[in-house]
């Protein structure tokens, strides 16, 4: 197809073609951006926390008075649920991953250190991997001989005597073993969570995500500590079960901790998928938002080529009859619009391109976003060539159905 | 002239319908998109409490050894018990209020007990920020000087446990222990929740208040957070290294320097006193301030905001091409015109109208589906969903914003037509 009658009628209509050319590069600036965003939206949305998600309930409780011995509570509380049936494990935890709520702690590599290496997510409890279902791949898990009640060790500290201190070891995910010694086996290694207090590392979990995971990086980096909480309203009893039965198994739970001990108000209690969806929900009402925003979009800028489209045809209706008059078929006319269409989007998208780099770049500085990879460029062109051949085809298939007759009448 | 234009205009946009609705459709959806991400954008930016919020001020220093000091880092939030009750001392303020946030469980007469949130503070807080109380008073700084085992429950809490009664005089069952009720909020919607944006930074009011004395003696559950150094058995007592209390107070215009300085003083004399050399700075920040600076506006809701004006932007671009479609093609039509003797202003005024007409047209139905917007953004999963609504102030500003979006995209259509040379115009038909 002869290309230079179609540059020289845009040529002439050089305001509309522009227009159309900058809609058509705003458009795939923005859809090029926005689908990048919702990408990288639904990668968060997909983080492995480690754990076996299906088949854990948790619940929280509030007592009405003070207990008056917090350990024993939950050391009843914890046999009171073992035998609930259905129950295949339990354990009282101090946050849960993705839980929201968090405790962390800033970790030191040696004592002297002025300033932390990192933060990481702090668990508190007996049993925590092994009741979550986080899987152990180095060393071995923390022993029940090794765990201490919360007030021993918080007196230790205060008197400043930390000599013999029982808290001395514990489990550490893969990725927060990875970033403090690349390449060496942790198993071993001392971390500083103050001055005084040194842990050795005695196991390495595959994963077991924080409460914050708000940074794809940093979210997996915590620790487990054998430090035994004792029952009180920011702890959680999480228990494991079958997916299948566990509404069931949760409602037995509440209700014989309920009657273990009446004094109190139930806080929280669901399946840990509803506290996933939680975590997630502003994340997946986002891309929600955004897939709204590609789809007008996409059908503003459609509408608007068959708007200047059909204006177009109408006002070449005599041009196309004595084109046809002279011997072009209707497959030349269709294509003739086709090819016009096509030149003007590429145009826009060339265009497009440069100003979705410059969005990117912005939202680098701004919102914590990757680049931009370069794969979203092909994608996006192909998305609008198509819309813009899908929008121009009406237009077209009725300037190929002018007949060569209109050539010989006056408008 | 005016009305002549107006009739030329409708006639003319009756003359293609589906061009103009297209048109109309297309401006329609940039405004009701651009107004729904607007209006969520004014809401949370808003002032939460208009007149006052120039004079009450968050006062944050840092004030803890050495070791935890990094030049650089901001001053923390909150304050420790023991800076907070020095403040309150001096009391150099009009008025001022520690605060921490709590939960705590309520023992009904008859029914199931609750866990409801609870605030801890002084007498202060509520002439501070304009609490309206439907029965009884506030306690007095008296019962927070004896700590007085008194409450005010807001009017949510009340209609729970009293039918909304007058509910003054009664106690409040919280756990084995007993408050008494001297004052029930009326409606009290302050939103975002600016004195303590720690505990949800949208959400209904707190439904139990205590003086933090009385709460503290009765080893009320905190909230919020709390951050410790060094060791503490017990982060609530009197000289415990843990910071954990909101403090404002509430200054006229011309005390603020002043009480800057004596803020300055209270760092120097600590500094005297030994518990560190660093500067300890100090940070007055009054309310907008303090929301600004704490980010209150989600950054998702920002990047919605620019990607609606990014659509307005689109949809006008799309406008100027139909207008300009619209107008050039009765170049024969305004040829003649303009052969009888309208001025090319005429002409000009005349596209203009036809465009604003498009505009008020897309603005009636933009207003519809911003409607509609703001409702789907009141059912998303946000903590400040519930909030978002159009006032008038926004309802005004969704006809501007349409009637001028539509005027600048006539402007280069209108002025091409008018352009138009006549004798060319009415020769090429």
């Amino acid at each position: 197809m002869e290309l230079r009658p179609i540059l020289s009628t845009l040529r002439r209509h050089k305001t509309t073609s522009w227009l159309l050319i900058l809609e058509i590069a705003l458009t795939c600036a923005i859809v090029c951006n926005a689908v990048f965003m919702i990408g990288h939206r639904l990668q968060h949305m997909d983080m492995t926390t480690g754990i076996d998600e299906h088949a854990l309930v948790q619940i929280q409780l509030a007592a009405i008075a003070p207990t008056p011995d917090i350990y024993a509570r939950a050391r009843e509380d914890l046999a009171v649920l073992r035998q609930v049936p259905g129950v295949q494990a339990v354990a009282l935890t101090n946050q849960l991953p993705l839980g929201g709520t968090s405790s962390n702690a800033s970790i030191k590599l040696d004592p002297a250190q002025r300033e932390p290496t990192l933060s990481a997510g702090t668990y508190f409890g007996e049993d925590i991997p092994q009741t979550m279902g986080a899987r152990l791949v180095a060393g071995r898990h923390l022993q029940p001989d090794e765990i201490v009640n919360a007030d021993v060790v918080i007196k230790a500290l205060a008197g400043g005597n930390t000599k013999g201190l029982p808290v001395a070891v514990t489990v550490i995910t893969r990725a927060l073993a990875d970033r403090l010694w690349p390449g060496q086996n942790p198993l071993g290694k001392t971390i500083y969570l103050t001055a005084q207090v040194g842990v050795r590392v005695v196991g390495v979990l595959a994963d077991l995500v924080r409460a914050n995971a708000y940074n794809d990086t940093t979210a997996h980096y915590s620790v487990v500590l054998p430090l035994f909480m004792g029952a009180g309203k920011d702890q959680s009893y999480i228990i494991r079960t079958r997916p299948q039965v566990r509404e069931a198994v949760l409602n037995a739970a509440v209700a014989a901790l309920k009657k273990a001990d009446p004094a109190r108000v139930v806080t929280q209690q669901r399946t840990y998928d509803e506290v996933r969806g939680k975590f997630f929900a502003n994340d997946r009402a986002m891309a929600g938002i955004l897939v709204g925003v590609i789809v007008a979009l996409l059908t503003v800028t459609a509408l608007g080529i068959v708007g200047l489209a059909s204006f177009w045809v109408g006002q070449r209706r005599r041009t196309i009859g004595v084109r046809r008059a002279l011997g072009a078929t209707r497959g030349d006319i269709l294509r003739y619009f086709q090819t016009e269409n096509f030149l003007i989007v590429s145009f826009g998208i060339m265009l497009g391109m440069v100003l979705a780099y410059g969005i990117n770049l912005f939202l680098m500085m701004h919102y914590e976003l990757p680049r931009l990879p370069a794969i979203y460029f092909p994608i996006g062109a192909l998305v609008l060539w198509i819309i813009g051949q899908l929008a121009v085809l009406g237009p077209a298939l009725r300037a190929a159905a002018v007949p060569p007759v209109v050539a010989t009448r006056s408008v | 002239m005016f009305g002549y234009y107006l009739d030329l205009a409708l006639r003319s946009l009756k003359r293609n319908k589906a061009l103009t609705a297209l048109m109309v459709l297309t401006i329609a959806l940039g405004i009701g998109t651009s107004m729904t991400t607007l209006t969520v954008m004014h809401v949370l930016s808003g002032d939460p409490i208009p007149g006052k919020s120039a004079q009450l001020f968050r006062v944050r220093m840092a004030v803890f050894p050495d070791a935890h000091y990094q030049a650089g880092d901001k001053a923390p939030d909150n304050l420790s018990r023991r800076d907070a009750e020095a403040l309150l001392r001096d009391a150099r303020g009009d008025r001022q209020a520690a605060m921490s946030g709590g939960s705590m469980v309520v023992v009904p007469t008859q029914g199931d007990p609750l866990n409801v949130e609870a605030r801890y503070t002084g007498a202060d807080f509520f002439p501070m920020f304009d609490v309206p109380l439907r029965y009884g008073h506030a306690w007095s700084r008296s019962d927070d000087a004896e700590r007085a085992h008194v409450a005010v429950i807001s009017g949510e809490l009340n209609k729970q446990l009293f039918g909304g009664k007058d509910s003054v005089g009664r106690t409040l069952q919280v756990g084995k222990q007993s408050l008494r009720i001297v004052g029930v909020l009326g409606d009290w919607d302050m939103n975002p929740r600016f004195y303590d944006l720690s505990n949800g930074q949208f959400g209904d009011s707190e439904d139990v208040f205590v003086p933090l004395s009385t709460a503290v003696d009765m080893k009320l559950s905190t909230s919020g957070s709390m951050w410790c150094w060094g060791n503490a058995s017990d982060p609530l007592a009197a000289d415990a290294p843990c910071i954990w209390l909101q403090y404002w107070v509430e200054l006229g215009t011309p005390a603020k320097a002043a009480y800057r300085q004596y803020l300055g003083n209270y760092i120097a004399l600590q500094q005297q006193a030994g518990r560190f050399t660093h500067p300890g700075q100090v940070e007055l920040q009054d309310v907008m301030q303090w929301l600004d600076f704490k980010g209150v506006v989600p950054s998702d809701v920002r990047l919605q905001m620019w990607l609606a004006l990014g659509f307005l932007g689109i949809c006008l671009l799309n406008t100027v091409g139909l207008l300009l479609a619209k107008f050039l093609r009765r170049s024969s039509e305004l040829g003649v015109r303009r052969a009888l003797g309208a001025s090319r202003r005429a002409i000009f005024l005349q596209c203009l109208v036809e465009a604003g007409v498009v505009g008020l047209a897309g603005g009636v139905l933009g207003l519809a589906l911003a409607g509609l917007g703001l409702l789907l953004v009141r059912h998303q999963p946000t903590d400040y969903a519930a909030f978002i609504h159009m006032d008038l102030r926004m309802l005004l500003a969704t006809f501007a914003l349409a009637l001028a979006s539509s005027l600048l995209a006539g402007l280069l259509p209108a002025w091409r037509a008018m352009n138009v040379a006549p004798a060319a115009a009415i020769k090429s038909n």
